[in-house]
């Protein structure tokens, strides 16, 4: 049992962490924005599916690894319009509609990749980002080693956070964007449009998403295989709920559940006669058990999945 | 246009299919006036302003703000132009605070960063000035309807109205309360703002208002100066016939049916109802009375199985039924009218025959199946003798008219006989003429024995049919009194909480 | 543009939105087939004749179709009452884990339609076992059922990979990770012989018509559905939510239980990790073209049925990636809930 405490003085292990989280994050944050502004986004596994295979074939195109980054995040920006299509102004169930999203999103990524790459016994690769070590920050001891010597996406990531929830907490837009998951009759009779607030914040949601997938091809692996989202995107719909809709715990939340991953991956390698299924489903198991402690006391934004229309209440 | 017009509605209709809720309606609003837009539930009244504030386009017709048109369907337009709404059903979001409600869609979407002390120092400069006092820090789902009620108006000021449209905004609000809005109202006008108030209620447009504009049926059929008319003649522009409510015939009334003692019932940390006391006897009306929100929801739901109580006990006939379910309930023969018809009352999209045996489909059943037909044909005697018109057993319910959706439901609780009824506000939204037919059946049901507890906020209502009455606040009831000795000083001072308790410290 | 309600739904329009999707969907995928430079005529040729071209394309067709029937049934009947059961695809395996378990020896030697009867009756109590914890997690502490049904497939599938290498790993499949076969004597007879189809399919069929009977016809339908299209007036009336909702989600459960006993008795005869081409998934999407009518399941579960097999020997032809055909599903699923949509809504200005 030291061996498994060992672990996690570690810095390797919080290195990893911070990697495991930033996929996490990029998707939290972007159902966080859907759900504030009232919509929820199921079609986020399917969106971060196309965002990682997009990603990955810019760069597998000759494209730039930053190039690769924003097709990702302009594909999840069609897929969201395509979504908030159905859900706002035909104001669609927003589950059914979501999970079309993401059976449409996937399979449309398999079936484009299949067409445009060509497949042998392994999946064709790229050079994908590489840890970039922050001057002077990274020389820190421990700290430089596991904050400071990334890739670029989680950088992005992190700042990210810090945006989004000053965009929420301080600026005029982000108070509409509240105001309309709150109730968008409320911001209808102030003379905005919360039809139109809802479309924008579900796209741009939705380019956050596919970044989360985008860096799954880029930087953490360098090849695009189906189904290599394995349900991230369920898990942070779920985080959603854990951080109570709020920026700053979907951080903590996706760091805690990195935490317990990449902790369960090395004990895989200490602990021996436990099948590897049972470490492979804790993420799975976490993210319901999250749910049920926070499911109570959550204080969901109260026109979540109510559609929205006109002249009705 | 006039001199001195500051707003010009000019032959403004609007269609809802087949119902034509706005026909050819023209008025005009002068500066400082406060006008009364007075018409029953239905008479197109908030459409109208719904059009005027740009919730709505208008079919045909224009709406002109100080003689420019308004373009239509537009509120940020009708913000601009300096018009500003306070909604019946309030636009706030409960989770945001008061500063937050008012000042969003007063800045550009894409300004970076937000000026909060300039915004809270506008509030309470607004607050201070107009008599509306409230903490711009406040949650709005802690505020009190009064106060929430303050923060709709301080939201038009904020945006620099100079035309304040009220929808129903005593609807609310409690006698002393909707006394102190009007107060505040006439300063206003008084300063330069003109207002339109929609209302049903007679005495507050003959307090309240310059000039009444009376609209039924979607028309305007008559505009008086308030100084120069009676509510006698408004009541019956409004009505548009005499229709007379039916009256209480004396009655001497049985042994109780339904007590209740010391019931209490917490919901989210406070208190719903509080040591509850009352008792409904045979062959009587027992009128609740109160300020909406002040408990009769969970009285209702208490009544009809659906909430538990912490505390105390409601018996009937002897038998304590305080954590019955609804279904036991109709076993029993209680019958219960819920709150709102259309959320509680009957499933919409099922037909009516179904809606007419939902609460027995176990009755109607052999060995698990419905038996059809003869629901069928209980559903058409329900029809026939309730006279509930536009139905047959297999319409869809949701197509029914209001009133005839409530006869549905109280057809469905009195074709059993039942030993007690609860009405819990039986006519909320309802037309003159629906409103005499439910009450007719109401007495009815009393007059065959059955004990009727008739939760009302509509004052007349309760005191028409009640035989006794208590008044609820703040989840407590009064001491019962009869209905003989009910002025109306008394019955505002009870319904504000202030009563004599037996068991006052 | 505003919606305005309809005020009655008219069968036509029912029978016609489906039809209208299926075109819209394969019109647009039309494209995707071009972007391959095949053309659509030819591939979609192809495909019909893939589905429907030979005897054994046929049987291959509706052994693909039966499972189809139970698991959109399953979404079906939960979607009805508003329970998202997105969670087939878990059922379906326990379902047929359950089967498999019980089918390899400990019912040998039961008379034979005893033993088929306790090995369905295990496989939908499987399934209904996984269903009621999301149920009860919403009933009980309103945890959202979409989020746990989905998260409870991915452990299913670790927890079926964790059974098929362990105690229920075949020792004869050469260490392929498969689990012990279903005795013999057990196997559900073929209907039609030299194929795979087999009377799992009548069976199939059997369930959609009593379903139905209790949908249209019972007290417990009639509760469902007031529970389902108003809650709080159902509560109102005396209709007992949970208890209901309950026994839905038994029921969803047990019918996508009952597809993955019925995949393992039939055709495939054993469980492995990949013997689900996502049956559960496509569920919904056939759920859905059917507009939840347990008649129109059958039709829509045949139509899936045939994009899937037709696009595998599409694909061959043409090279046309057979991915094409979860496109095409879930293109006619949005286009469903569009066509839907105005069926009981007509556009405004």
């Amino acid at each position: 049992m030291m061996e498994a405490m060992d672990i996690l003085t570690t810095a390797s292990l919080w290195s990893a962490v911070l990697r495991i989280a930033t996929p996490l994050i990029f998707g939290v944050l972007g159902a966080l924005i859907c759900e504030r502004a009232g919509v929820l986004n199921l079609g986020i596994e399917g969106i971060m599916t196309m965002g990682a295979m997009i990603g990955w074939l810019t760069v597998y195109w000759g494209g730039d690894l930053w190039a690769g980054l924003a097709m990702a995040v302009l594909a999840g920006m069609v897929i969201g319009w395509l979504h908030a299509m159905l859900t706002v102004p035909l104001g669609l169930s927003q589950h059914v509609a979501g999970l079309g999203i993401t059976l449409f999103a996937s399979a449309l990524a398999y079936y484009l990749y299949r067409l445009w790459v060509q497949v042998g016994n392994l999946p064709p690769t790229i050079v994908p980002f590489q840890p970039w070590a922050v001057p002077i920050l990274s020389d820190i001891p421990f700290l430089g080693e596991v904050l400071f010597t990334q890739t670029p996406p989680t950088y992005v990531a992190l700042i990210l956070v810090g945006l989004v929830a000053w965009m929420l907490a301080r600026t005029p837009m982000g108070l509409a964007l509240r105001m309309t998951g709150e109730n968008p009759h409320a911001v209808e009779a102030q003379g905005l449009n919360p039809m139109r607030i809802r479309i924008w914040a579900v796209m741009v949601g939705s380019g956050i998403m596919a970044l989360g997938g985008a860096f799954l091809t880029t930087a953490a692996f360098n090849s695009f295989f189906p189904s290599m989202v394995q349900g991230r995107g369920w898990i942070c719909i779920a985080l959603v709920v854990f951080a109570s809709w709020r920026p700053g715990k979907a951080l903590v939340g996706a760091l805690l559940f990195a935490l317990f991953d990449a902790f369960q991956l090395r004990l895989q390698t200490v602990v021996e006669g436990v099948p590897y299924q049972l470490f492979l489903m804790a993420p799975y198991v976490l993210s319901i058990v999250a749910l049920i402690l926070v499911a109570r006391r959550a204080r969901v934004p109260e026109a979540l999945m109510q559609p929205y229309r006109r002249g009705e209440r | 246009m006039t001199v001195g017009d500051v707003l010009e509605l000019d032959g403004i209709t609007k269609r809802f299919g087949a119902l034509v809720a706005n026909d050819d309606v023209t008025l005009s609003l002068k500066k400082g006036e406060v006008l009364a837009l007075l018409g029953e539930n239905g008479a197109g009244k908030t459409t109208l302003m719904n059009i005027l504030f740009g919730h709505y386009a208008a079919d045909a017709g224009e709406v002109r703000v100080l003689g420019k048109p308004l373009p239509s369907a537009k509120p940020r337009a009708a913000i601009a132009a300096g018009v500003g709404m306070v909604h019946q059903h309030f636009t706030l979001a409960g989770n945001l605070t008061v500063l937050e409600n008012i000042v969003i869609g007063s800045e550009s979407l894409w300004k970076v960063g937000m000026d909060r002390e300039g915004a809270e120092r506008k509030i309470r400069a607004l607050s201070a000035q107009f008599g509306l006092p409230v903490d711009p820090a406040a949650r709005i789902g802690d505020l009190s309807v009064g106060e929430r009620q303050r923060v709709e108006i301080l939201k038009a000021l904020y945006r620099e109205a100079r035309i304040l449209i009220l929808d129903e905004p005593t609807a609310v609000l409690a006698r002393p309360e909707a006394e102190q809005l009007f107060t505040i109202l006439r300063g206003m006008a008084k300063g330069g703002l003109s207002i339109i108030f929609i209302s049903h209620k007679l005495h507050e447009v003959m307090g309240a208002s310059d000039r009444v504009v009376v609209l039924r049926a979607g028309k305007v059929v008559a505009e008086r100066v308030t100084a120069e008319t009676t509510a006698a003649e408004l009541a019956e522009l409004m009505v548009g016939r005499a229709v007379a409510r039916p009256k209480r015939a004396a009655h001497e009334a049985g042994a109780p049916v339904v007590v209740a003692e010391g019931l209490s019932v917490t919901k989210g940390g406070g208190m719903a109802l509080d040591r509850v006391r009352f008792e409904v006897r045979a062959g009587e009306i027992l009128g609740i009375v109160g300020v909406s929100g002040n408990g009769q929801a969970m009285l209702g739901r208490a009544l009809s199985g659906l909430a538990r109580p912490d505390a105390g006990t409601i018996t009937f006939d002897g038998r304590d039924i305080s954590r019955i379910t609804p279904r036991q309930a109709v076993k029993l023969g209680i019958g219960r009218v819920p709150e709102d018809r259309q959320a509680q009352g009957v499933v919409g999209d099922l037909a009516v025959w179904e809606n007419a045996v939902l609460e027995r489909l176990r009755d109607f059943s052999r060995f698990g199946f419905v038996r059809r037909r003869a629901a069928e044909a209980h559903a058409a005697g329900l029809i026939g003798r309730f006279d509930i018109r536009g139905a047959a057993p297999a319409t869809r319910t949701r197509l029914l008219s209001g009133g005839n959706m409530q006869k549905l439901i109280l057809g469905r609780n009195l074709a059993a006989g039942p030993r007690f009824l609860l009405a819990n506000q039986p006519t909320r939204g309802l037309d003159e003429g629906a409103i005499a037919g439910v009450h007719a059946e109401l007495l009815m049901a009393r007059a065959e024995g059955a004990a009727i507890l008739l939760i009302s906020e509509d004052l007349d209502e309760a005191v028409g049919l009640s035989d006794r009455l208590q008044a609820i606040s703040k989840g407590r009831l009064s001491e019962p009194i009869l209905a003989e000795d009910v002025d109306a000083r008394r019955l505002g001072l009870m319904m504000a909480g202030v009563w004599e308790t037996r068991d006052a410290v | 543009m505003r919606f305005e309600r309809r005020e009655e739904v008219s069968v036509a329009a029912l029978v016609i939105a489906p039809l209208l999707a299926v075109v819209a969907a394969l019109m647009l995928c039309a494209g995707l087939i071009a972007l391959a430079g095949v053309s659509p005529w030819v591939a979609y040729g192809e495909m019909l004749r893939g589905a429907f071209g030979s005897r054994l394309a046929v049987t291959e067709t509706f052994t693909r179709a039966s499972p189809l029937i139970l698991t959109g049934l399953a979404a079906a009947v939960a979607f009805r009452a508003r329970l998202w059961n997105i969670g087939g695809e878990g059922q379906f395996y326990m379902g047929a884990l359950a089967a498999a378990a019980l089918g390899h020896s400990a019912l040998v030697g039961w008379p034979v339609p005893l033993a088929w009867a306790a090995l369905a009756a295990a496989g939908m109590a499987a399934g209904a076992m996984l269903l009621l914890v999301p149920a009860v997690l919403r009933l009980r502490f309103g945890v959202d059922e979409v989020v746990t049904t989905l998260l409870l497939n991915f452990i299913v599938l670790l927890f079926v990979g964790l059974m098929v290498e362990g105690v229920l790993k075949d020792p004869m499949a050469f260490g392929w990770p498969q689990s012990v076969p279903v005795a013999a004597g057990l196997r559900l007879p073929d209907l039609v012989p030299r194929s795979r189809l087999h009377v799992g399919i009548v069976l199939a069929v059997v369930v959609v018509l009593v379903v139905w009977l209790v949908q249209a016809r019972t007290v417990f339908g009639a509760e469902t559905r007031a529970a389902g299209l108003n809650p709080a007036a159902a509560a109102f009336a005396g209709v007992p939510i949970t208890a209901t909702l309950v026994k839905v989600a038994l029921l969803s459960g047990g019918l996508a239980g009952l597809a993955g006993a019925i995949e393992v008795l039939g055709p495939v005869g054993y469980v492995t990790t990949t013997m689900s081409p996502g049956f559960g998934y496509a569920g919904i999407v056939v759920a859905m073209l059917a507009a939840l009518h347990p008649v129109g399941v059958v039709a829509a579960s045949v139509f899936v049925a045939t994009v899937f097999v037709g696009a595998d020997a599409m694909s061959r032809a043409t090279g046309v990636p057979s991915f094409i055909a979860d496109v095409i599903m879930s293109v006619a699923l949005l286009a469903m809930l569009v066509a839907l949509l105005f069926t009981t809504y007509r556009v405004r200005r």
